[in-house]
């Protein structure tokens, strides 16, 4: 009895988390505007149970896909009886419904974290914090249960059977790309809050920065996995061994990644300098806005991809609506409370101040490009202009050459001192290192099989540029502090997230160059016994064969492959399956991965006689693509545990009366 | 105005024309790396360009695709049910490529009407029809419930047949 409960369990949770939500919302803001403590202590308790009544109806219909509940509509258009238990898990968030309540209960535990580790903050400002996160999630709440709800009933005609999971979202990279992406999306609600509670407070000093950094980190080191595991996702699933389409949902979490990084920069110089302050606030409500502005793109069905599940046009409307007021209030908030008169902290522009300012306006202006290329043609279908769309040649056009610039200035960066310093010293500091950089990277490719290329060169030189420099100021540390030890222990864990941070960026762009360049794809005509040499490996088909799995059938080749010149020899498998409830077939590449190198073997089609197409790749250095993401994400995380983000009493900077305004709101 | 005023509008001024610069060059990389889409209708009409990069959609017509045994190469015909396009392509064909359903199909157009294909898109799901076909399809003259007649009476899929009895009608 109570097991045919659990969607109804799960939709009054839903409700009473919404009713939280609210509470959350206004009680702590009123209370703090108008200085009630009882108001503002609403906060943390409403942030708790918002949280736990979202998990519960999360469980509920997790249990519910478990249990093969089929009356419910999610869980029969998108599980069925045969699906493994784990698939079925995940199947939970591959579809609209359950992907926004997972968002919704991401924005919940967010926000239950916040309230849980800033026991130090001040009782005005954390209800602020807590309460524009409030906000945030009544809409998402509201969102789900006003359009889509999915504890919605197909009574009394209840399905035997459920339609299947999508064979492409039936895959390990679905269980982690979705929930990490979205921790990143949703984790910018947080120095999003932050930012709206330091203007309504009149506090914009360094502390608040302070105090938003370390959520800013964990929610763009999250975003860099999330991107990156997408990533790797449509390369080895999608079947064609591309790893970025510029595809426009790809963009929408590009977006708030580019601004996110734009504002871990901003941050950092607002704590260390106190100066930009405006501007990192401004930013830090881009940065959320973009994340709202993706989950509109994804969520709403304006886009077509294996991502947008959704097609009803309230729901689009809403989220726009959503959207709207977000971007709308929280400008209003800044246009009415930004500092008016900041105090000016000069800079020389040969600082690393300066530096950071070129960095965010790079940033910047790469999201722009980005922006426009991605919503041009929706725009343009809005307005009934005609159906087009934005190649990869436009985004390729803009974006690599804005990220060579980009690459200049981060090898500068972090070498160069802050407010000042002269050319000539950042020359003696870089000259030798920059000089390097420019010969290794001219003439590495040649030894890469003769074959010299200016990208792969660029690209190169490109990461030497950022690498070099950095190595050569660790030593610089290290000799200064006398011994290797001392100068290691000197070094505080921020810096050495900086350096993990910078070196990820540059592994990603030697992967990006090379696997670019020197990419050998062939497709060809198969047949058991044929054999094709690609690459320097021969590519032999021994065999097909045909298997049944839990809920698909299979064909699959067995092909052995061996490097010229060397007697040892492995099997790749690849499949084609074709998954039963739908119908539908897909291609499951076979990979022999490898630091350097990639072999990838995908079948294409019968083409009878025995005789398949195959697509067969040679991909040197792909892994490094993600290898960066991942040292990317590890230096944000690195950055966030160092010592004095977890004082016992943070210090608050005294600062001039100009820029702290204590006014009532 | 004071000095400091003045500053401050000569950087504003310049952000300004930076902005306006760095936007036109985005206009400019726009307009030359945008692909149009065309139907088959407007494609007969002699509406698209020759020779140059476009888009197309509609259905791909029943029994018009053609392999070449021996190697890769591949023709079909695709049509808005008014007017057809033929198209080649060299390559694999993506995994829910089928004759019957919506494609979308970048390449460029000859001459004699033939269009040259450097990628054939289907999509990602069984039941989803390119929005850009959908509509060039109704501009056609069908509804969407026509041609999701026309899809679904077109026989399941060769292969497909003998499993069709296992898929669970009641739930689509």
């Amino acid at each position: 009895m109570l097991t045919k409960m659990i969607p109804e369990i799960g939709h009054f949770a839903l409700v009473i988390a919404l009713l939280m939500a609210f509470f959350q919302a206004v009680m702590p803001l009123a209370g703090a505007a108008t200085r009630r403590p009882l108001w503002m202590a609403f906060a943390r308790p409403m942030a708790a149970g918002q949280f736990l009544f979202v998990a519960v109806a999360y469980l509920c219909l997790t249990t519910s896909y478990m249990l093969d509940d089929f009356s419910v509509a999610t869980v029969a258009n998108n599980s069925n009886s045969m699906l493994p238990w784990y698939y079925k898990f995940s199947a939970v968030w591959g579809n609209h419904e359950g992907s926004v309540l997972l968002w919704s209960l991401i924005l919940a535990g967010w926000t239950f974290a916040v309230s849980r580790f800033s026991r130090n903050l001040p009782e005005d400002m954390i209800s602020r914090v807590l309460g524009v996160m409030g906000m945030v999630s009544s809409g998402f709440l509201l969102f789900v249960l006003v359009t889509s709800n999915p504890f919605e009933r197909l009574l009394p005609v209840i399905p035997q059977d459920g339609a299947d999971l999508n064979p492409l979202l039936q895959d390990f990279g679905l269980i982690i790309h979705p929930p990490m992406l979205y921790m990143g999306y949703v984790g910018f609600s947080v120095v999003f809050a932050f930012a709206i509670a330091a203007l309504l407070g009149g506090r914009l000093d360094a502390a608040w920065t302070r105090w938003a950094r370390p959520w800013t980190n964990i929610a763009w080191a999250f975003l860099t996995v999330g991107i990156a595991l997408g990533s790797w996702w449509a390369y080895y699933e999608l079947g064609w061994g591309g790893w970025w389409f510029w595809d426009p949902v790809e963009n929408a979490s590009l977006l708030p990644w580019l601004a996110g990084t734009a504002l871990l920069h901003s941050l950092a110089v607002t704590e260390k300098r106190g100066s930009f302050k405006s501007w990192t606030v401004l930013l830090a409500i881009l940065t959320f806005s973009l994340s709202l502005l993706g989950t509109f793109l994804v969520r709403s069905g304006v886009l077509t991809s294996v991502h947008a599940f959704a097609n009803d046009p309230s729901r689009g409307l809403f989220i726009l609506a959503l959207l709207g007021v977000t971007v709308g209030l929280s400008l209003l908030v800044f246009a009415l409370r930004a500092p008016r008169v900041s105090h000016t902290v000069a800079f020389s522009w040969v600082s690393r101040d300066a530096l950071l300012l070129v960095n965010n306006i790079l940033l910047v202006i790469m999201t722009v490009t980005v922006l426009l290329g991605t919503v041009y043609p929706l725009l343009l279908d809005a307005l009934g202009l005609g159906k087009i769309s934005v190649g990869p040649p436009y985004f390729n056009a803009l974006f690599v050459p804005l990220t060579v610039i980009l690459c200049v200035f981060m090898g500068l960066g972090p070498s160069a001192r802050w407010k000042h310093m002269s050319a000539r010293e950042l020359f003696r500091r870089l000259g030798l290192a920059s000089l390097a950089a420019l010969i290794i990277g001219m003439f590495v490719p040649l030894a890469y099989g003769g074959e010299w290329n200016l990208w792969v060169s660029l690209g190169l030189v490109a990461a030497l540029w950022i690498v070099l420099p950095m190595v050569r100021d660790l030593f610089e540390k290290i000799r200064r502090a006398g011994s290797l030890g001392d100068g290691l222990r000197k070094l505080s864990l921020a810096y050495w997230g900086m350096v993990l941070g910078h070196l990820g960026v540059a592994v990603t762009i030697i992967g990006v160059a090379v696997v670019s360049n020197y990419n050998v794809e062939r497709n060809v005509r198969l047949a058991p016994g044929d054999s094709v040499q690609v690459a320097g490996y021969t590519f032999t088909m021994n065999e097909l064969q045909s298997r049944r799995g839990p809920n698909y059938l299979s064909d699959m080749a067995f092909i052995e492959v061996s490097r010229d010149g060397s007697s040892r020899s492995f099997t790749m498998v690849p499949e084609k399956r074709l998954y039963i409830a739908r119908g539908m077939p897909m291609t499951q590449v076979a990979l022999r991965p490898g630091l350097f190198r990639d072999l990838y073997v995908a079948m294409g089609e019968d083409l009878g006689d025995g005789a398949w197409a195959m697509r067969i790749q040679y991909k040197p250095f792909v892994r490094w693509l993600w290898l960066g993401a991942l040292l990317m994400a590890a230096g944000g995380v690195m950055a966030v545990i160092d010592r004095r983000y977890r004082l016992k009493r943070h210090q608050q900077v005294p600062l001039p009366a100009s820029s702290t305004r204590e006014v009532p709101v | 105005m004071t000095p400091k005023r003045k500053q401050r509008l000569f950087v504003i001024l310049g952000l300004v024309s930076l902005a306006a610069i760095a936007v036109g060059l985005t206009l400019y990389a726009l307009r030359a790396n945008i692909n149009l889409f065309f139907s088959p209708i407007q494609i007969a009409a002699g509406e698209a360009p020759i020779e140059r990069q476009i888009r197309a959609g509609g259905m791909v017509k029943e029994g018009s695709v053609s392999r070449n045994p021996d190697s890769l190469d591949v023709e079909f015909v695709i049509t808005d049910f008014v007017e057809e396009v033929e198209v080649h392509y060299s390559g694999i064909l993506p995994d829910l490529f089928r004759e019957g359903q919506g494609v979308v199909v970048v390449g460029q157009l000859s001459e004699n009407g033939r269009l040259h294909a450097d990628q054939v898109l289907a999509k990602h799901d069984e039941n989803y029809m390119p929005s850009e076909v959908a509509e060039a399809l109704e501009a056609a003259g069908y509804s969407s419930s026509d041609y999701a007649e026309k899809y679904n009476s077109a026989d399941k899929y060769d292969s497909a047949d003998e499993y069709s009895g296992t898929k669970n009608e009641g739930a689509d």
